[in-house]
């Protein structure tokens, strides 16, 4: 836009000829039409064309030595002999990269001479095809819509509601078994959701190594996974795990929310470890906090506030599981856990 | 005759005395294909799902879809002796005892995760360029169900060798599934046949995954390609393009020869990921159990944004009112954004039809800028996407670059809120004003970069104008202009169908194209000329001091 | 012929030198000769590190010193704490051992939490710091090198161990994690069993505490012979891409696969020359 004054002025010598004058300018500019076609080399020079012969070529036989380092790889890189168990990685590393290669060279061979085949030496001249219309000729419409309205008449739908209503009855009905055949897919949750392997006096084992726990093995700070004993012996083995892992941790007693005391031991308590957004073990323990942190969508509990959320897309406290001791000094629980564990559902209250 | 031309003939015949094979190749093989590369991101999806099918196939013949439990004695020593389920002992048997098994699987994921990219960018592609316009809606709606039921195939997929990080995700399912209002916990249990993890989901995954959503796809992809090929391919404007006609290269030889020849190489590309890259170690994670968990809980890339709505919706939203409880903190980011956003998606071709008023057939694309709403709400919604996909990743963002995750997540919290609206202003500020710098380059031409000085002093820089081809480009878009719908009632009194949403409809045609550039005319290029004319720099220019104009411009942009 | 020329005298040497006093290599020559001259004095007079022989009593002296000039600024003189520094009464040798031994003290800046970072003290200071903080009260102790063995340990136990305890926080392979608020959980690369074994013991910052009841010596072993394991073995399937999850994965996916894949597609479409 450089370089222009303004408004146009009438320099001397020379005049503004007016827009209008005796000239049909079209509405809007118009098509140009297919652009000139410009010869490729191999097109006019025969020794390019014959240069992008040997190319195409060479790439076809990359792809046959690839193909050769596969099926060589495959048959040399042999795993039948003891090894150590990094020597084993190194080796099945080696097949995997060298199997691998082998097959990027073998396809991508054939792909590449196949496009640089076409780009150099098949005909890149532009061609045209006409395009129709979609929708059918007015005759053909008209005929369409003849058919469609003898057949119906032809079927005696329109004229025999008694037929039209029935049918439109049993069709509303017969999809009704595919839906009622699921009804076995699972059994109704009953109180499944509410209810966990913890009751009064379960004991409770470290997980996964299974030992029973002393307060004194504790110290402030600390922090252990914990199941119910029994656990490795139910044939339900990991769905009731699902809603009875938790932790334990210990906290100087004072640290700890009044509503969380009666349930406590000397500063120990425990606390649900499925969080109650979406499920995962809400596992991260930060010890000089006192947060629980889910590594999921980032819900923070506070032990200091009986599990409280305080940041997260969690809403209700983590359950607490009232402990104590037993006659042997090994922790146990004082009665099962007073509310749901785990995610909210619908009927849970 | 030769021996081929021979053979040729035989079978040639064969075919067409018995399904009239001659008829097709008429139909078919001479099918003219416009050539542009933005046309073949469609494809690396299709032949990601070829090579999904290839390598799934040998997968299956290794994998045991059954979570029953059992003793690990393989060759990974971190595992040995210990109790995990027949899935995941059966993975680990394929990655490491079966030759190339690792390689075949490690190209079966990265080949998901190329699959759904390609997708996505492909869609994106449709999208901005208007080819979602009648008559290609149906196509529109079928890609974005083939979209949606990818990353469903994808989930499935991961979720098959039952290792820790997967059966967190189904952990977090299931919690959708519970949350679902009134009968969650039924179809929760009916799901996974009981309680969370049960027996029977990872078999059920298995049927879905290698079976009935492959079979979908078929279906869908087969009645997209043929939808294709009925309606021909759409192409960019340019000289000889028009609305009538398809310019580009024959189905045969040309691209059987690229298409078939571009298979191969996104079969070798994805080849050489699983050859370079470790992806899914599942070795790593441990078969899975409901107790321990992994720092950087995440689900593939393409579900990330779930995820992310996930972790930025407040557990505030959660209530409970009559004894029930509503997870609206939940149901928000896992049913409702998804929802909306499917609709959002699946209406649209309609929704800009509306406004256009517009029932003509469309098969030339459009240059994003020549639709700078279109182009400014696709922009939108891809930050907004954008931003759901990082948070998904927070805390591996806020672990890296030692940032705090909660600080990241009210950032991120503020700008899902913030971002997209600018983004979209932005955007179609950035449209109209090229497509201004377009005009100004029709009416004065081309810059050359010549600099003439004139006696007088005055400096200038000679524009050439452009030549047809090159400026058709810049003019070859019609003008939208918002629609005026037809009187309410006619002359009879009648009410018009429909024109009881006549304001609604006039607001959102003024929404999409009351801020327009309209192409040059004839008219306004010749008043330009006539100014051209009139200025004393022409003189200078005539006069032939300057030999820029009568060179060969070059073409376009 | 004549002999080989006779050793040349050191005036002839000066007077060869000074004739090339203007050469202008000459200051480069002169700049290293005097870095070697440096380096050579130093290195013969420069005191070198006391060798000091375990001796309990002296290390406790020694520690004290050590102590008072580096630790005392924040964790007070009485070693009771101060503000943000906590007591040192009680935490043990192993504490002292850990948290110095890993550079993660003395802390440089304040921040969510102490980094590890250089190592500024050298193994004999550090025991003798370790020693003088151990007297102060009683706590864990230092490990032993039998202690701490891998090669004692059963790396798939230990990983089942982790999995549960650990992988949390760290990552399933020991790659960290974030924590709340700008902490997290280091990347455990690198550090050595004896160190592994003492943040279980003692819970540095962040960290909690394993204590021996709970999580016995044999698992910690255990825990180390995993480590030990999996940081020495070569990823099976080709580079590991950090081993943090499907995050790097997918950016892979989009930076480098379907960036290739298109840059094919553009070569496909353009016209050949």
């Amino acid at each position: 836009m450089s370089g222009h004054t303004p408004a146009p002025q009438s320099a001397p010598g020379r005049e503004v000829v007016p827009a209008d004058a005796d000239r049909l300018l079209p509405e809007r500019f118009e098509n140009p039409g297919l652009p000139v076609h410009h010869a490729r080399m191999g097109d006019t020079d025969p020794k390019a064309a014959k240069r992008a012969e040997r190319q195409v070529a060479t790439l076809f036989g990359i792809s046959a030595l690839g193909t050769l380092i596969t099926l060589v790889v495959y048959f040399a890189v042999k795993f039948d002999t003891p090894m150590s168990f990094a020597e084993y990685m190194t080796r099945l590393r080696i097949s995997t990269e060298g199997l691998g290669m082998g097959l990027f060279l073998a396809l991508f061979g054939i792909g590449a001479g196949a496009v640089h085949w076409a780009k150099t030496l098949m005909p890149d001249e532009e061609r045209v095809e006409e395009r129709h219309l979609l929708r059918g000729s007015d005759a053909d419409r008209d005929a369409a819509v003849t058919i469609l309205k003898e057949g119906a008449a032809e079927s005696g739908l329109g004229r025999r509601p008694l037929i039209r209503n029935s049918l439109i009855g049993a069709l509303v009905l017969v999809p009704l078994p595919a839906v009622v055949l699921l009804r076995d897919l699972g059994p109704l949750p009953g109180d499944d959701l509410s209810t966990t392997m913890w009751t009064a006096g379960t004991r409770i084992l470290t997980d996964p190594q299974g030992r029973p726990i002393k307060p004194a093995d504790m110290q402030i700070g600390s922090i252990v996974h914990i199941v119910p004993e029994g656990l490795d012996k139910v044939p339900d083995y990991l769905e009731q795990k699902a809603k009875a892992a938790a932790i334990l941790l210990r906290l100087d007693p004072a640290d700890l929310d009044p509503k969380s005391q009666p349930g406590a031991y000397e500063g120990i308590v425990a606390y649900s470890k499925i969080c109650t957004h979406m499920g995962c073990p809400v596992a991260l323990y930060e010890q000089q906090t006192h947060h629980l942190l889910c590594p999921c969508h980032q819900s923070t509990f506070d032990v200091t506030q009986d599990c409280k959320v305080i940041f997260g897309p969690a809403k209700r406290p983590l359950p607490q599981l009232a402990i104590t001791v037993d006659a042997d000094g090994y922790l146990v629980a004082k009665h099962g856990f007073t509310q749901a564990v785990g995610p909210s559902f619908w009927e849970r209250g | 005759m030769s021996t081929t031309a021979r053979v040729a003939e035989d079978v040639g015949n064969f075919l067409d005395e018995r399904v009239g094979a001659s008829k097709g190749v008429k139909f078919l093989f001479r099918k003219i294909f416009p050539d542009h590369w933005s046309f073949m991101l469609g494809e690396v999806a299709l032949y990601s799902f070829i090579i999904l099918l290839l390598t799934g196939v040998f997968l299956t013949f290794f994998y045991v879809p059954s979570v029953g439990r059992t003793t690990y004695d393989g060759v990974y020593t971190p595992l040995a002796g210990q109790t995990v389920s027949e899935a995941y002992a059966s993975t680990l048997r394929l990655s490491f005892d079966v030759r190339g098994g690792m390689l075949m699987r490690q190209i079966h994921h990265w080949s998901a995760l190329i699959f759904v990219a390609a997708i996505t960018v492909h869609m994106f592609r449709v999208f901005f360029t208007g080819a979602f316009r009648k008559p290609r809606e149906l196509n529109w709606v079928i890609g974005t169900i083939l979209a949606l039921l990818a990353i469903v195939e994808g989930f499935a997929g991961y979720s098959l060798p039952d290792d820790l990080l997967s059966g967190t995700g189904l952990r977090i399912a299931s919690s959708i599934i519970l949350a679902v209002p009134v009968v969650g916990s039924y179809l929760s249990f009916f799901t996974f046949g009981g309680q969370f993890p049960g027996e029977a989901f990872i078999p059920r995954l298995y049927t879905v995954h290698v079976l009935v959503l492959p079979g979908i796809f078929l279906a869908l992809i087969t009645a997209h390609l043929i939808l294709l090929v009925v309606q021909k391919h759409t192409q960019y404007p340019g000289p000889g393009r028009t609305n009538q006609n398809v310019v580009g290269y024959p189905l045969y030889p040309v691209y059987t020869a690229k298409a078939g020849g571009f298979f191969f190489i996104v079969f070798g590309v994805t080849a050489l990921m699983g050859a370079l890259f470790t992806i899914n170690p599942v070795w790593m994670y441990g078969s899975y159990d409901p107790s321990p968990v992994t720092a950087g809980s995440q689900p593939d890339w393409y579900m990330g944004w779930l995820d992310g709505a996930v972790r930025l919706t407040p557990g505030l939203f959660e209530f409970t009112a009559l004894g029930f409880t509503f997870s609206f903190n939940i149901i928000i980011p896992a049913m409702i954004v998804p929802g909306l956003i499917t609709m959002a998606m699946l209406f649209y071709p309609w929704i800009e039809q509306w406004a256009t008023g517009d029932r003509r057939e469309h098969h030339l694309l459009d240059r994003p800028r020549n639709a700078p709403t279109r182009t400014g709400l696709g922009v939108m919604s891809i930050t907004f996407y954008l931003l759901l996909l990082i948070s998904g990743g927070n805390d591996i963002i806020a672990s890296q670059l030692h940032l705090s995750i909660n600080d990241i997540t009210n950032t991120l919290r503020l700008l899902g809120l913030v971002l997209p609206p600018v983004a979209f202003v932005v955007t179609k500020r950035i449209c109209l004003g090229l497509q201004r710098k377009d005009r100004e380059k029709v009416l004065h031409g081309r810059e050359t970069g010549t600099i003439y000085r004139t006696e007088t002093g005055e400096f200038f820089e000679v524009h050439a104008p452009m030549d047809d081809v090159s400026r058709w480009k810049l003019v070859g878009y019609e003008p939208i202009r918002p629609l005026e719908p037809l009187p309410a009632y006619d002359e009879h009194g009648v009410r018009r169908h429909g024109s009881r949403l006549d304001g609604l409809r006039r607001r959102i045609s003024r929404f999409y194209f009351e801020d327009r550039v309209e192409p040059v005319t004839p008219a306004e290029l010749d008043a330009a000329h006539e100014e051209h004319e009139a200025l004393p720099a022409h003189e200078e220019e005539e006069r032939g001091a300057v030999t820029a104009s009568t060179s060969t411009p070059v073409g376009g942009d | 012929m004549p002999d080989a020329a006779p050793p040349p005298t050191w005036r002839a040497i000066v007077t060869a030198l000074a004739a090339r006093r203007r050469h202008p290599l000459a200051g480069v020559v002169l700049v290293i000769v005097g870095l070697v001259a440096t380096g050579v004095l130093y290195a013969a007079l420069a005191p070198g590190r006391a060798g000091a022989a375990e001796d309990p009593a002296s290390d406790i002296e020694a520690g004290r010193a050590l102590f008072l000039a580096n630790c005392a600024t924040c964790h007070g003189m009485d070693a009771a704490g101060r503000n943000n520094a906590p007591s040192l009464i009680g935490v043990g040798a192993a504490s002292v051992d850990f948290q110095v031994g890993t550079g993660r003290m003395p802390l440089q800046a304040t921040g969510p939490q102490a980094p590890q970072t250089q190592v500024r003290f050298s193994d004999d200071e550090i025991r003798q710091l370790a020693a003088y903080v151990a007297s102060l009260g009683p706590g864990p102790g230092i490990p032993s090198a039998e202690e701490v063995d891998p090669a004692t340990g059963d790396p798939s136990r230990g990983a089942a161990i982790f999995r549960t305890n650990c992988a949390m926080c760290h990552n399933f392979a020991g790659k960290g994690g974030a924590l709340t608020r700008g902490k997290y959980a280091p990347n455990l690369d690198g550090t050595s069993p004896t160190h592994i074994f003492e943040a279980m013991l003692t819970g540095p910052q962040s960290m909690p505490v394993f204590d021996n009841g709970t999580m016995t010596p044999q698992d910690k072993r255990d825990i180390i012979a995993y480590l030990t394991t999996t940081s020495k073995q070569p990823s099976p399937g080709g580079f590991s891409l950090g081993f943090v999850g499907p995050v790097n994965e997918g950016l892979v996916a989009w930076i480098v696969a379907l960036a290739a894949l298109i840059g094919c597609a553009v070569w496909l479409g353009s016209k050949s020359s």
